[in-house]
């Protein structure tokens, strides 16, 4: 078997039944990361105790231990996940030295299930971006076609799946950011309902939008990874205390008595050629499995990132406050010119810590919070929130599943829109209204472009009705059955 | 203290830190007193995901002082976030209550020369504590073992108009605090601090005149003497055309004058919003219902009772409800004494004195409630006299022993046998032939003479009263 190629499900089985072993498997992503890493720059910080981990997988099967669903089985996590001992950056300068003394509650219940941490995956810099362009440790490709982006802002994910450099990634989503990327790099990547996975330990970006999710090769493998992760933390107030079922176990392929709403809005002119060609054989999929499909509309849609952008950039303001370099992370040097004041401290610190996005909307976040402009902006936005929700939860009457794009087109050339923010933000259209009405989202491969480039279906389901993304999910990925890889596993 | 033609407008606001183990939002602890910075865990530290997870604790503290202040709960309530810079603030913002406080529109009563006021709480909210800053030359220590602890701020209305008043409020709301058992009230360590607004005005205005911020207040005295010089200084500044500026100014004791804050106060913008990390607090009936029901019997009520029940003077009644503990304690020795009177008179006098003296807390007391009663129904049976109780009283501070058993080892029950003290009469009237014969001759002066015989002959067992009847019939012959 081809284990840079295989499922995580694959991949744990064999490791269970000691055809492999996860030192045999772990040697073989790292060799493909030293291999292509370069390259591709998947990857800000590697962990050196990958092997160690491995071996003690390797020593527990060797006693007949349980060692958990993930056993052995190699993953790279965003680096926007605190790790106990192993530097957390978010991709930021302003975190270039920060070692966490804890792990956030993913990382924790993933060691748990049994899986090996490669290492760290680049990002836009606090997840802020859809191409990992942002990044201080410099951009990420698209092991599709390296003068591509793999999008973003989990793209060291994206690409480290895609690359074979790892089996399946985790990612965090606060506007699509798992989605997205997933879509640009033929991979399954889910956002769980807001609530289903602990936030303590991340990076926090908007806190009331960002969720972790599983970035992988099958739908099965996100079912896996998300049995793992899931569920009420008591370290996180936000976490549901909704079971959470087995998923994995119970994915069924009929769809008889489903109905997918198709949201109009969606579907309109800027939609490119192939990727509305991808979604219609996605559609066409689902179809013959037995689902209906009914038009919904959704005219609020419009809003959704110019609110998106009010939340995220007002939540961003307050949550980046604390990069300060009194405790920990950068601070500017002061020893051959002294700050003057408290403020020279911080503005000397700040600047050169944070990158020109990051500072973008730390900016525009301080505005809409402001005295005077609150009530315009941030307020406003929450109430059109509430209107948005409520227009999701009534097309949630009449079908179980909504299908949509992940995005207009395909991945785009590195550097062209980097410099266009507004582009930028726009990418996130059909993907922020997931994260600003807390349901999960799944982004699904469905096919390519005239120039091979991935392109992604997105499945959105009601509150904590996951179990429909993963049906209708495998549905897709079996009826499609695309066998294409990158070049780099060719 | 009269300034007038004007007159000053105070409101308090009072910070009490929550009694809690562990902070507002995390699991260290609250402990005053340990090694610099080693109470912080990453919520503390402000650290990248930490995120907070409320104190239940807390939150039943501030209910129940939100209802002993006679505050309307809010069922649902809700933290925000103060976003500010400052160094010991690790977050960059403070999660406090904004708009939606849990506790509002409340009241507190107090007698002050023999008249009762009541002083309007406007709202009493959670927040947490900030770390704390040491300036020392170029150099500023952070030490954030401070920071994260559950503070209740309690707002009251601009509704003192004097500086005895407001100082008189601050101990009434402190009492109360104690009361609840929420906070220790220790404005020396800082675990109740008091900042003072105060503005004057005309008399017959009906504006409020621009009010200062009066902050660094460590003891109740101070507010009084900090409130009264800000009152003297805006009226001076007034009177010689000169504008307040809005400001916080800094009490120095030492020199009793208030001085502007070093750093210029800038206009802060806050940007309040709701944290998104924490969900509304919401509080169900059946548990606000229980919480009530657990609520102390509160000093003026209590004082009230003593007065009705007890029969005790206002003052007296106002001096054994300052503390619970205190008023816990009269109530043991009065019931279990049957005299309240005495009870009183004992604590008030001998007991307080001790206390204050050894600087001991009631609870502390070397004299237990039981054993000072017991001492009591002593007198009253006329064990013992009132002279021999206060030897009695001064063994027991000592050893802590039981009365019975200090009288028991000293031999020194009363002798209330009538026929014993006429025997010792008689032996004493037989020695002194000639006394006798001067008093009965009209020298009564010696009755003195003769009662100190007797005492001394009967070791001063004698019950006095007895032994003047005795002396008094015999000697008349």
């Amino acid at each position: 078997m081809n284990v840079l190629t295989s499922s995580l499900r694959q991949l744990s089985d064999a490791i269970r039944k000691k055809d492999l072993s996860s030192v045999e498997v772990t040697e073989r992503f790292m060799g493909q990361i030293e291999k292509w890493n370069p390259k591709i720059n998947a990857y800000i910080t590697l962990n050196e105790k990958a092997l160690d981990q491995a071996k003690a997988v390797d020593a527990r099967l060797a006693k007949g231990e349980n060692v958990g669903p993930l056993a052995g089985v190699p993953v790279a996590i965003k680096d926007m996940l605190c790790t106990k001992g192993l530097r957390t950056t978010a991709a930021s300068k302003i975190l270039h030295n920060f070692v966490p003394p804890y792990s956030a509650t993913v990382v924790e219940r993933l060691e748990g299930a049994g899986a090996i941490n490669l290492g760290k995956t680049n990002l836009d810099e606090f997840a802020m971006g859809s191409s990992t362009e942002t990044s201080a440790f410099g951009l990420s490709r698209n092991p599709w076609n390296i003068d591509y982006v793999p999008g973003g802002s989990s793209g060291g994910s994206a690409a480290a799946v895609a690359g074979g450099m790892a089996a399946a990634a985790i990612g965090t989503d606060t506007g699509g950011s798992i989605r997205q990327p997933a879509g640009f790099c033929s991979l399954v990547g889910v956002k769980p309902t807001y609530g289903r996975v602990s936030r303590y330990g991340i990076v926090a970006f908007a806190s009331s939008l960002d969720q972790a999710g599983p970035m992988t090769r099958t739908v099965e493998d996100s079912a896996l990874i998300m049995e793992s992760i899931c569920g009420r933390d008591p370290r996180d107030s936000t976490t549901s205390a909704e079971a959470v079922p087995a998923w994995s176990k119970q994915i069924n392929k009929s769809l008889k008595g489903i109905k997918v709403g198709l949201p109009k809005e969606y579907f309109s002119s800027q939609l490119g050629t192939d990727t509305r060609a991808a979604v219609e054989r996605a559609i066409e999929a689902v179809k013959r499995a037995g689902a209906e499909t009914v038009e919904i509309s959704l005219p609020l849609t419009e809003m959704a990132v110019p609110i998106y952008y009010l939340v995220c950039t007002s939540e961003a303001s307050s949550n980046l406050a604390r990069y300060d370099g009194v405790r920990f992370g950068h601070r500017a040097d002061f020893s051959k010119k002294p700050a003057e004041d408290l403020a020279e401290f911080y503005c000397r610190t700040r600047g050169e810590g944070f990158g020109t996005e990051v500072k973008r909307r730390i900016i525009l976040g301080t505005y809409a919070l402001s005295s005077g402009y609150y009530d315009a902006y941030y307020k406003k936005a929450g109430q059109v929130r509430r209107l948005l929700r409520q227009q999701f939860l009534d097309a949630f009457k009449q079908c179980q599943l909504l299908m949509s794009p992940v995005t207009t087109s395909p991945a785009f050339k590195i550097g062209d829109r980097i410099s266009d923010p507004l582009a930028m933000y726009l990418n996130d259209i059909y993907t922020t209204s997931a994260n600003l009405v807390g349901i999960p989202g799944m982004s699904v491969p469905a096919g390519f472009s005239k120039d091979g480039l991935p392109i992604g279906v997105q499945l959105l389901a009601s509150h904590f009705q996951e179990q429909h993304l993963f049906n209708a999910g495998s549905v897709i990925e079996e009826t499609l059955a695309l066998k294409e890889l990158p070049h780099v596993l060719q | 203290m009269s300034y007038s033609d004007w007159e000053a407008v105070i409101g308090l606001e009072i910070h009490a830190q929550l009694l809690t183990e562990s902070k507002m939002f995390s699991p260290d602890t609250t402990q005053f007193g340990g090694a610099d910075n080693e109470n912080t865990h990453p919520v503390s530290l402000g650290m990248p995901g930490a995120l907070p997870v409320l104190n239940a604790r807390a939150v039943e503290f501030s209910v129940k002082t939100g209802m002993a202040l006679n505050c309307e709960v809010r069922k649902k309530s809700v933290f925000a976030r103060k976003n500010y810079f400052y160094p010991d603030l690790p977050k960059g913002y403070q999660i406090s209550q904004f708009d939606l406080p849990i506790c509002e529109n409340g009241y507190v009563e107090y007698v002050l020369d023999g008249e009762l006021r009541r002083v309007h709480v406007q709202r009493a909210h959670m927040e947490e504590d900030a770390g704390k800053s040491l300036h020392q030359g170029e150099f500023t220590l952070i030490n954030l073992n401070r920071a994260g602890v559950p503070l209740l701020e309690i707002v009251s209305g601009p509704d003192m108009k004097s500086p005895a008043e407001a100082a008189e409020y601050a101990r009434t709301v402190r009492k109360i605090l104690r009361y609840l058992n929420v906070c220790d009230g220790n404005l020396e360590e800082g675990s109740m601090r008091c900042d003072c607004n105060v503005s004057v005005r005309k008399k017959g205005e009906t504006k409020l005149g621009t009010k200062v911020e009066l902050k660094n207040i460590n003891s109740f005295r101070f507010v009084e003497k900090a409130i009264e010089y800000e009152i003297q200084r805006q009226i001076d500044c007034l009177t010689t055309g000169e504008k307040i500026v809005q400001e916080t100014r800094l009490y120095d004791p030492t020199k009793n004058r208030t001085f502007a804050m070093r750093s210029k106060e800038e206009a802060h913008d806050y940007r309040y919003f709701p944290d998104p990390d924490l969900l509304p607090v919401e509080l169900e009936d059946d548990w606000l219902a229980k919480i009530r029901g657990e609520l102390p019997e509160l000093p003026l009520t209590r004082a009230r009772r003593f007065q009705s029940e007890h029969g005790l003077p206002e003052y007296d009644s106002f001096v054994l409800t300052s503390e619970k503990a205190l008023a816990d304690y009269f109530e043991i020795v009065a019931q279990v004494s049957k005299n309240a009177k005495a009870a009183s008179n004992w604590i008030m006098t001998e007991l307080l004195r001790e206390l204050n003296e050894a600087k001991l807390e009631v609870e502390k007391s070397p004299i237990g409630a039981a054993h000072l009663a017991e001492m009591i129904q002593m007198i009253d049976s006329k064990e013992i006299s009132g002279k021999m109780a206060k030897e009695v009283f001064a063994d027991m501070w000592k050893t802590s022993k039981a009365p019975k058993e200090i009288v028991k080892s000293k031999g020194m029950s009363q002798i209330t046998d009538t026929s014993a003290i006429e025997k010792i009469v008689d032996d004493v009237m037989a020695a002194n032939v000639q006394s006798v014969t001067d008093y009965r001759g009209g020298k009564v002066k010696l009755f003195g003479f003769f009662v100190g015989q007797v005492m001394k002959a009967s070791k001063g067992q004698a019950n006095p009263e007895m032994v003047n009847q005795i002396l008094q019939k015999k000697l008349q012959g």
